[in-house]
């Protein structure tokens, strides 16, 4: 007897902005999904983040329009994979909740981790208090107090803090951050129009519609100064200024600055919550332990395991526009594995 | 400043140091510009520790100023350290403690390279048995002098007679640790602490009851630099790069400087006497003195009570007896240019610009 769409059962494994879209996209067609988040609710990095680039949309306003309306998708907040059993046909995936699952085709929508900032023990994150990620200004711009923050005359922005970085092991870049860096150089001049504010960049990866005018806009508009070259070290003087010593490559020279306020644009990692799920299926990963995919070009969202799929950054570093297309390209796969079985 | 942060860090730079039977090699620029300090560290280990450091007189330099100079290749000093290993053998030990930063930085980088190409190590067998008839193989650990200062340190405190408080106001002497490049840079998983905020001198310290002066420029080269020195048309850039450190940690008002290395040593004495001499300008508390540049074992023997003159402090450039004072350290000023015998070794010199007693 064949089974209605509605008698498979998909499990995401996720909650962030792919693990939405994706479980949106196979609700509408018709399957029973069950959607799984560690954290206590739904939204990822998504649900830290204040304003995204590159026109400043308010994360809150996104993410409310994604989860307005979940249709009939089982979602579990603060909730784990505690087993996983591969069946002769599908999975069977027990949760933290206690409920049990026998699942037609997986998705992973794991995500990424934050950089550990503190691994670049040259910056001073943990270290020095005047130093801050990403991450921390976004809790800052979205009202939550970081007193590092304080009233900053001068500050730095650096680009690639765990990407691009063979001494870390993560080799990749992370797409992101250029472009946040440069949104957050602007939102941080609104915020202290007198402020200096220096962007350290190795190269600046403003590949996405709309990030070449933000990028003019900041040295137009706000007037970053942008330094090509690697910071080298962080110090503290005795006032508790920072001093920072990096390279100007254009000039050819070596640069010192005092700044009250540094910023690491932290970039993407794998995701570690995902490794024993990798290990019980035996899938495969890359060098970097993100997730590899069957083939990057032609099957970007399927897996070298049967009935599991991927979808966002578990695979690499992806933008917001990515990381969509990319969970409506999961389940548009596994709509046609379901209807092949 | 996070101390914890720091405290972080440093659980991850963690080093096994055995506690006992060791193959001493000596520094070349230690024995000429400060052997007290070499005495002290055997003096300490064997005579006040009771552990067992083995010196054998057949041992040579490692070649590493050579090398770091680009007068011998790199063959060369693999054979002559592979030399040392052998006496190591020969004398029955298997852990083997280099005086020298640039010695250790440089043992460090041939293991290494051993390891990752065994056929490099095959070669200087072949080198080593051509040139003298000699067998070896590799010592289980590596360890450089101040990870034993460090790995000692409990005990060092437990015999402080003078530890480092300014006994006229009580508070902790302000230290400046600096750390020779070649100790941790190069490979900071082989030091303790690491790289960026290393702790092997930062734990003497506070164990001995100094504070570290965390100062901009503390991870800065002392300007020694090798090519930076021994050329002698690069000497500017050698005493420019000693001239913005000391510029750097003035604000903080230190006492003493501690080193772990011969070199930095060397240069961070003797450049303060050419900044004095030329612009007339002298750092630290006791104006027109300067700071004290010490390494870990002579702080430490000062710390157990060593009598200055027979560690042979008389042999820095910057006078100590401003350190001695706040320390509280008992010595006969009368000794100071006095050798073996009492002999007169004469006074030296006056500078213009920074004194001496």
């Amino acid at each position: 007897m064949e089974l209605t769409n509605q008698q498979r059962n998909v499990v995401i494994i996720g909650g962030g902005p792919a693990g939405i879209e994706a479980s949106k996209a196979l609700d509408a067609l018709g399957y029973t999904v069950f959607l799984i988040e560690r954290e206590n609710r739904l939204g990822g990095h998504l649900g830290r983040w204040d304003r995204l680039f590159p026109y400043g949309t308010p994360a809150d306003d996104v993410l409310g329009q994604m989860t307005a309306s979940m249709g009939r998708v089982k979602w579990f907040t603060s909730t784990e994979v505690t087993q996983l059993n591969k069946l002769e046909r599908g999975y069977n995936v027990i949760l933290s909740n206690g409920l049990s699952v026998l699942a037609d085709a997986l998705l992973l929508t794991t995500g990424f981790t934050l950089f550990n900032a503190s691994k670049k023990e040259e910056y001073g994150y943990g270290i020095y208090d005047k130093v801050i990620t990403n991450a921390d200004l976004e809790d800052w711009f979205s009202g939550i107090p970081v007193p590092a923050v304080g009233n900053p005359r001068r500050i730095g922005f650096v680009h690639c803090v765990g990407s691009r970085d063979e001494k870390v092991g993560n080799r990749y870049c992370s797409k992101v951050c250029c472009a946040t860096a440069v949104k957050q150089a602007c939102e941080i001049k609104q915020q202290f129009p007198d402020a200096v504010v220096y962007c350290f960049y190795m190269d600046l990866r403003m590949f996405g519609r709309g990030y070449e005018d933000m990028y003019l806009e900041a040295q137009k508009k706000y007037g970053v100064i942008f330094v090509r070259g690697r910071v080298s070290e962080v110090s503290e003087d005795k006032d508790g200024h920072l001093f920072v010593k990096a390279e100007d490559t254009l000039s050819g020279k070596p640069l010192r600055v005092t700044l009250d306020l540094l910023v690491l644009m932290a970039g993407m990692s794998h995701n570690r919550a995902v490794d024993p799920i990798a290990r019980t299926l035996a899938l495969s990963t890359m060098e970097d332990g993100f997730l590899k995919p069957k083939d990057s070009l032609t099957a970007a969202q399927a897996s070298y395991c049967t009935g599991v799929f991927y979808a966002g950054a578990c695979t690499g570093p992806k933008t917001l526009p990515e990381t969509m297309a990319e969970a409506r390209a999961a389940a548009t796969n596994i709509h046609e594995y379901l209807q092949e079985q | 400043m996070n101390y914890e942060g720091k405290k972080r860090i440093w659980s991850e730079f963690q080093k096994e140091i055995p506690d006992d039977r060791y193959f001493y090699a000596r520094s070349c620029i230690r024995q000429n510009f400060n052997p007290g300090a070499e005495q002290a560290f055997l003096d300490i280990v064997r005579n006040r520790f009771g552990k067992d450091f083995y010196e054998d007189p057949l041992h040579t330099t490692c070649g590493g100023i050579a090398y770091h100079s680009d007068t011998t290749p790199e063959e060369t000093s693999m054979t002559i350290i592979a030399r040392q290993f052998s006496l190591m053998n020969q004398a029955g030990y298997r852990n083997f403690v280099v005086s020298c930063v640039t010695s250790f930085g440089l043992h460090t980088e041939i293991l290494q390279t051993w390891e990752e190409h065994p056929e490099i190590e095959a070669k200087i067998h072949e080198l080593l048995w051509k040139a003298c008839k000699r067998e070896f193989t590799k010592p289980d650990f590596l360890m450089h002098s101040s990870d034993m200062m460090y790995h000692y340190r409990f005990l060092i405190s437990e015999q402080a007679r003078y530890p480092l408080i300014n006994v006229h106001t009580g508070e902790p002497l302000k230290v400046v640790e600096h750390i020779g490049c070649h100790y941790s840079k190069i490979f900071p998983s082989k030091s303790v602490g690491g790289a960026e905020y290393p702790r092997v001198l930062a734990g003497l310290v506070e164990a001995l009851g100094g504070s570290v002066v965390d100062y901009p420029e503390r991870r800065h080269c002392c300007g020694f630099g090798f090519r930076q020195y021994l050329v002698k048309a690069n000497r500017g850039y050698s005493l420019t790069n000693t001239y913005k450190k000391f510029e750097s940690m003035e604000p903080f008002h230190p006492d003493l400087i501690i080193t772990n290395c011969p070199g930095c040593n060397y240069f961070l004495d003797r450049w303060q006497y050419v900044i004095a001499e030329t612009s007339g300008k002298t750092y630290g508390d006791t104006p027109g003195y300067g700071i004290p540049v010490l390494s870990s074992e002579e702080v430490s023997a000062l710390v157990m009570g060593y009598d200055p003159w027979d560690l042979g402090l008389q042999m820095h450039q910057v006078a100590v007896e401003p350190l001695l004072d706040k320390m509280g350290v008992q010595y006969d000023k009368s000794r100071k240019y006095k050798g073996v015998g009492g002999k007169d070794l004469g006074i030296p010199a006056s500078p213009a610009n920074i004194r001496i007693f």
